[in-house]
C-alpha cells in the first residue's frame, strides 16, 4: 500500500489532522504577531534593548524544537501535555522572524522620508501608521512569511507532546517503520506550507508594488 | 560681526539669542549663535559640511532643542510652542525631497492641509494651485508617484508640499544640492522669482557660494558652529574674514558671480 492509497483510505483522519495542524499554526501565528509586531515597533528607537530582545529570541530559536516542547511540559499554567503547551512553544519560535523584520523593516525606511514627515508636523503616531508601517510592509510580510513556514514545519513535532496535527502520522509511521504513513503526514504538511507561502508571497508583492 | 541694515522694522520672524546646541556627549555643534531674521527675507546659511547649518534649521522647527539660549519665533520662545503645530506652520524642504513614495504627488502636496483637517474640496483646489505654482501641470502630475518623477520634479513637489498650508516661514536644506547643474540653475531662477513674489521668511541652507549670492537677501556664514558674520550679497566678496576668503576662492574657477547684485 503506497502513501496516497493510505491517505485515501484514511482521508477523514488526514482531513481532521490537517485542520488540527492549521489550528495550531493559526493560533501560534496570531499570538506571535500580537507580541512580535508591537514589540518590534516599541524597540525601533531603543537600539540597546533591541539587541537584547532580538538576541533572546535568537537563543530561543536555537533550542531544538523537540527539547523546547519537553521543557515546557512541567511549567505550571502553560505546561502539560496537549495543544496549549504546543502553541506556547510554536509562538516562541514564530516571534523571532516577525520581531526582527519589524525592527529592520522600520529602520530601513528612508530617513529623509521620516525626517520630512516629522518636520512637516506629523505626530509620532501619524509617522508610524501613515509612513513607517506602510513603507516597511514588504519587509514585515517577508518576516511573517518565513515565520509561517517555520511554524508549519515545527508544528509536525508538536504531535510528540500530544497536540495532534499532521505530525501524528509522522510519529506513527516512525513507530511502525512505515514510510508510507510518514508521507501521509509529511506531504499534506508540505502542501500547507507551500500554499501559505504563496498566499503570503502574493500579499508581499502587492504591498511592495504600492 | 556685521549686521547690515535690516530694512524690516516690524519685528523679526526668527531670532536666535546666545543659542548653543551640544550633543549629549557635550561637544557643541552650534556655539553662542546670535542672529535675527527679518520677516520676508531670504537668509542663506552658508558653510562647509559640519559647520552646523542643518543643525540650525532643525533647531528652528524643534527637531532638535537648544542646549542653552533660546530661539524666538515671531517673538515667542520656541520651547513655549507646541512642536507639532509649530512644524505645520513652517514649510520644510530637504535635499532628497523626502516625498512619501507610497503616496501620489497630490497626496504628498496635500499633507499638511490634511493634517490640519481642511475640507477635501479646499485641499484639492490648493494642491492644484500649488502644483501650477511650481510649474507642474496638475492634470499631468497629480496622480503620479514620486518614483515617476525626475530629481528636479521631485524638488518642485517638495516645494509645493512645503507651501501648501501657506506657512509664513520656509526652511530649505540644500534643496537643489543633488540636481544636475542645468536643472539646478532653472530651479534657482524660478525659486528666486517665487520667493520675491510670496514674501515668505526663508532660511536657506547651502554650501554653494554662488547659490548663496544668487538667492540670499543676506548671507550668514557659519564655520565650525560659529557665526562668522552676516553679509549682504554685494558685501560678501569684499569681506575681510579669512573664512569668507576661503569661500570666495572657491568661486574663482567658475569666474563670474552673476548673482551678486
Amino acid at each position: 500500500m503506497n502513501w496516497y492509497e493510505f491517505m485515501l483510505r484514511n482521508r477523514s483522519e488526514v482531513f481532521e489532522r490537517s485542520l488540527e495542524h492549521m489550528g495550531l499554526v493559526g493560533a501560534s501565528m496570531a499570538i506571535s504577531l500580537l507580541i512580535g509586531l508591537p514589540l518590534g515597533i516599541a524597540l525601533v528607537n531603543r537600539a540597546k534593548l533591541q539587541r537584547w530582545v532580538v538576541g533572546a529570541a535568537n537563543v530561543v530559536q536555537t533550542i531544538p524544537s523537540l527539547a523546547l516542547f519537553g521543557f515546557l511540559i512541567p511549567v505550571p499554567w502553560i505546561g502539560g501535555v496537549g495543544a496549549s503547551t504546543a502553541i506556547v512553544a510554536l509562538s516562541l519560535y514564530a516571534i523571532l522572524p516577525i520581531l526582527r523584520n519589524t525592527c529592520t523593516g522600520i529602520a530601513e525606511v528612508d530617513p529623509a522620508v521620516v525626517e520630512s514627515a516629522r518636520g512637516m508636523g506629523m505626530t509620532p503616531r501619524q509617522v508610524l501608521w501613515q509612513v513607517q508601517l506602510p513603507l516597511a510592509a514588504p519587509v514585515l510580510l517577508a518576516g511573517i512569511r518565513v515565520s509561517t513556514a517555520i511554524c508549519i514545519g515545527v508544528t509536525t513535532i508538536a504531535a510528540a507532546i500530544g497536540a495532534g496535527g499532521l505530525g501524528v502520522f509522522i510519529f506513527r509511521g516512525l513507530a511502525m517503520v512505515n514510510n508510507q504513513v510518514i508521507l501521509a503526514g509529511a506531504i499534506p504538511a508540505a502542501c500547507l506550507a507551500i500554499l501559505a507561502d504563496s498566499a503570503l508571497g502574493y500579499f508581499q508583492r502587492s504591498s511592495a508594488r504600492r | 560681526m556685521k549686521t547690515p541694515s535690516d530694512g524690516f522694522q516690524d519685528g523679526y520672524a526668527l531670532e536666535f539669542r546666545a543659542m548653543t546646541y551640544r550633543l549629549p556627549s557635550g561637544s557643541p555643534l552650534i556655539s553662542g549663535l546670535n542672529l535675527r531674521i527679518a520677516r520676508g527675507e531670504t537668509l542663506v546659511l552658508l558653510g562647509r559640511s559640519g559647520s552646523g547649518k542643518t543643525t540650525t534649521l532643525k533647531l528652528i522647527n524643534r527637531l532638535l532643542e537648544p542646549t542653552e539660549g533660546e530661539i524666538l519665533i515671531t517673538g515667542r520662545p520656541s520651547v513655549s510652542l507646541d512642536p507639532i503645530q509649530l512644524r505645520r506652520g513652517i514649510g520644510y524642504v530637504i535635499q532628497d525631497a523626502g516625498l512619501f513614495p507610497h503616496w501620489t504627488v497630490a497626496r504628498n502636496v496635500g499633507l499638511v492641509p490634511h493634517l490640519e483637517r481642511w475640507p477635501e474640496a479646499k485641499i484639492q483646489a490648493r494642491v492644484r494651485e500649488m502644483l501650477s505654482l511650481v510649474g507642474l501641470p496638475p492634470e499631468e502630475f497629480a496622480e503620479r508617484r514620486p518614483s515617476e518623477l525626475s530629481g528636479g520634479q521631485k524638488q518642485r513637489v517638495g516645494v509645493a508640499r512645503a507651501l501648501a498650508a501657506d506657512p509664513p516661514i520656509l526652511l530649505m536644506d540644500e534643496p537643489f544640492g543633488a540636481l544636475d547643474p542645468i536643472t539646478r540653475a532653472d530651479l534657482q531662477k524660478e525659486f528666486r522669482a517665487l520667493a520675491l513674489r510670496l514674501q515668505k521668511t526663508i532660511v536657506f541652507v547651502t554650501h554653494d557660494v554662488r547659490e548663496a549670492l544668487f538667492l540670499g537677501t543676506r548671507i550668514a556664514l557659519l564655520d565650525q558652529g560659529r557665526l562668522v558674520g552676516v553679509y549682504a550679497p554685494a558685501e560678501f566678496l569684499k569681506a575681510t574674514e579669512p573664512e569668507v576668503h576661503a569661500f570666495a576662492a572657491s568661486l574663482e574657477f567658475g569666474g563670474a558671480h552673476e548673482g551678486a547684485q
